[in-house]
């Protein structure tokens, strides 16, 4: 199921050009963002659990997964390198299955560790809220994981719609329709920070079991319809 | 033996018809898969690659089909027209890759390096690489599992003389060791120093198939068209027109040149020197006017 060789191929494509920086980027502003607030206003549990859940888990991290999951295959795709990986017996769900695995771990590193650290920086792990949303990063980083590496397969807009729905669909859309919000990645990640942290400060709009529910089933369909995708993908030549 | 059917194939892109109802059987030696661009060769090798459905048809190799079946890559070597690559890899790490793909280790890796030659710069990144050092690594990746059915897409397009003299003595050896080699290329003399056997692709459909000498005699048959510019266009019209090569000279006073037809090609162009020597006429320009291969082309079709 997963390929050593292809996970290699992944990482160096996803961390060697540009997009690490962009990775990065992020990550540091949340950081810089920790600092300037807790020397400003002190370490206080409200703006704590403010600044992970406004910034860090509703922009933060389905950004982040953006960057990896589409990066983890689209570029491939688009430049057609990804017949060097096609012309080989290796089962398509191995290939997308690796990537999948390569882009959770890269959307992981880069979205869950700096929020673990920034809830440190805000309020020294207070009523655990810097564990609860780092719990929630790791958990979204596979569903968003999931999701975008589909739609890198899929589609040559990957990144733009990727951005749209994180940035359109789970912030806007998620504020203005209360509908909306059951079906977003960011609440069914926020269920799961509610048991670890407890109280009122973190809170979702969908219960514990039927986040679970969504959070495994969009994961296992993403993954499973890309294999299917990346089994019929079709390379035109350049005549 | 190894035998790759293709059967009927038909592909179209909406209301485009790219390859239009071809059957042909490519075995073991070197074939030639001729044809003007835009003429379909790459979406047929596509097919053949396995990347790309036919609409209608199918592709098999020794009965497998080539479309959704991954583990026929064991057997096929596949070297691409386009550019891109890993360019962030090495040359020897996109071949380890090649091999590590294929079940396979350094060793199998070392020895398609060496083979094309590129151990030399093989610690460079294929960034860095010439397009004739990227076809050799491609050419590499695509042997290191020593596969029985070589697929190449115009392999020579942007390689200097040197460089493919070596890969045409490389295609040479593979396809006397008995794999099934086929490479497209849009120039004729490429195929014809390399190819035992020849299919030509035009406009979609399968023209011609067989000995390249058969081909090339209907090639060199036809009547040829020059423009000739000398110092004395009447004189050598004059000398030229008695000989039976030729099938009819116009002389062209706006462009101060002659139009001619040349029905023996070898005779003509043995003659033509000659007459101007004999008679102290300088030639300006001697240029074939319908050589493009298009014209090639639909010669042979109609043929």
């Amino acid at each position: 199921m997963y390929d050593p060789t292809v996970a290699r191929l992944t990482y160096r494509a996803l961390l060697g050009r540009r997009r690490a920086l962009v990775l990065g980027a992020l990550p540091l502003l949340l950081i810089v963002i920790a600092v300037a607030v807790r020397a400003l206003a002190g370490a206080d549990d409200q703006t704590a659990a403010n600044v992970l859940g406004g910034f860090a888990l509703a922009t933060m991290v389905p950004i982040i997964g953006v960057i990896a999951g589409t990066g983890a295959i689209g570029p491939e795709i688009d430049d057609g390198s990804v017949v060097y990986l096609l012309s080989k017996p290796v089962k398509r769900s191995t290939i997308i299955f690796t990537k999948l695995i390569v882009a959770i771990a890269s959307t992981m590193a880069f979205s869950a560790v700096p929020t673990l650290i920034a809830g440190l920086i805000l309020n020294g792990n207070g009523q655990q809220i810097a564990v609860a949303y780092t719990v929630a990063a790791l958990v979204a980083s596979i569903a968003y994981a999931a999701l975008f590496l589909l739609l890198g397969t899929a589609s040559r807009h990957a990144v733009v719609f990727g951005l749209v729905y994180a940035l359109v669909w789970e912030t806007l859309f998620g504020s203005l329709v209360p509908g909306a919000r059951t079906l977003s990645v960011q609440q069914w990640a926020l269920a799961v920070a509610h048991e670890v942290a407890g109280g009122d400060l973190v809170t979702s709009d969908v219960g514990l079991p039927a986040a679970t529910v969504l959070l495994v089933l969009v994961t296992v369909a993403a993954t499973w319809y890309a294999g299917q995708k990346l089994r019929a993908l079709t390379i035109a030549g350049e005549e | 033996m190894t035998t790759l059917s293709i059967d009927h194939v038909s592909r179209w892109f909406g209301n485009v018809v790219a390859v239009n109802d071809i059957t042909m059987t490519i075995g073991p030696g070197v074939t030639g898969l001729l044809g003007p661009n835009g003429a379909g060769k790459s979406t047929l090798i596509n097919m053949m690659a396995g990347f790309l459905a036919p609409s209608t048809g199918s592709i098999t190799l020794d009965g497998q089909p080539v479309w959704r079946n991954e583990q026929i890559y064991r057997h096929i070597g596949i070297v691409p027209e386009r550019e891109a690559m890993y360019d962030f890899l090495t040359g020897r790490e996109f071949v380890l890759a090649s091999a590590e793909l294929h079940g396979l280790g350094a060793k199998a890796a070392q020895k398609a390096l060496a083979t094309v030659e590129m151990e030399y710069a093989q610690d460079r990144k294929i960034s860095t690489y010439s397009k004739g050092m990227r076809q050799r690594v491609k050419m590499a990746g695509a042997l290191v599992h020593e596969p029985s059915l070589l697929l190449l897409d115009e392999p020579f397009n942007g390689m200097d003389p040197r460089q493919r003299m070596q890969l045409m003595d490389l295609l040479r050896r593979m396809g006397d060791e008995g794999r099934t080699v086929l490479f497209s290329s849009h120039i004729l003399e490429e195929v014809e120093q390399l190819a035992w056997h020849i299919e030509v692709i035009v406009a979609g459909r399968h023209a011609a198939s067989g000995d390249f000498r058969r081909i090339r005699r209907l090639m060199t048959d036809r009547p040829h068209r020059y423009l000739v510019r000398s110092s004395d266009d009447r004189a050598l019209a004059a000398a030229l027109i008695a000989d039976p090569s030729t099938a009819g000279i116009e002389v062209d006073l706006t462009e101060g040149a002659l139009h001619i037809q040349a029905v023996d090609f070898g005779r003509f162009t043995a003659l033509l020197p000659k007459v101007a020597r004999d008679l102290g006429i300088r030639l300006h320009t001697v240029s074939p006017s319908d050589e493009s291969l298009e014209s090639v082309f639909s010669y042979l079709v109609a043929a």
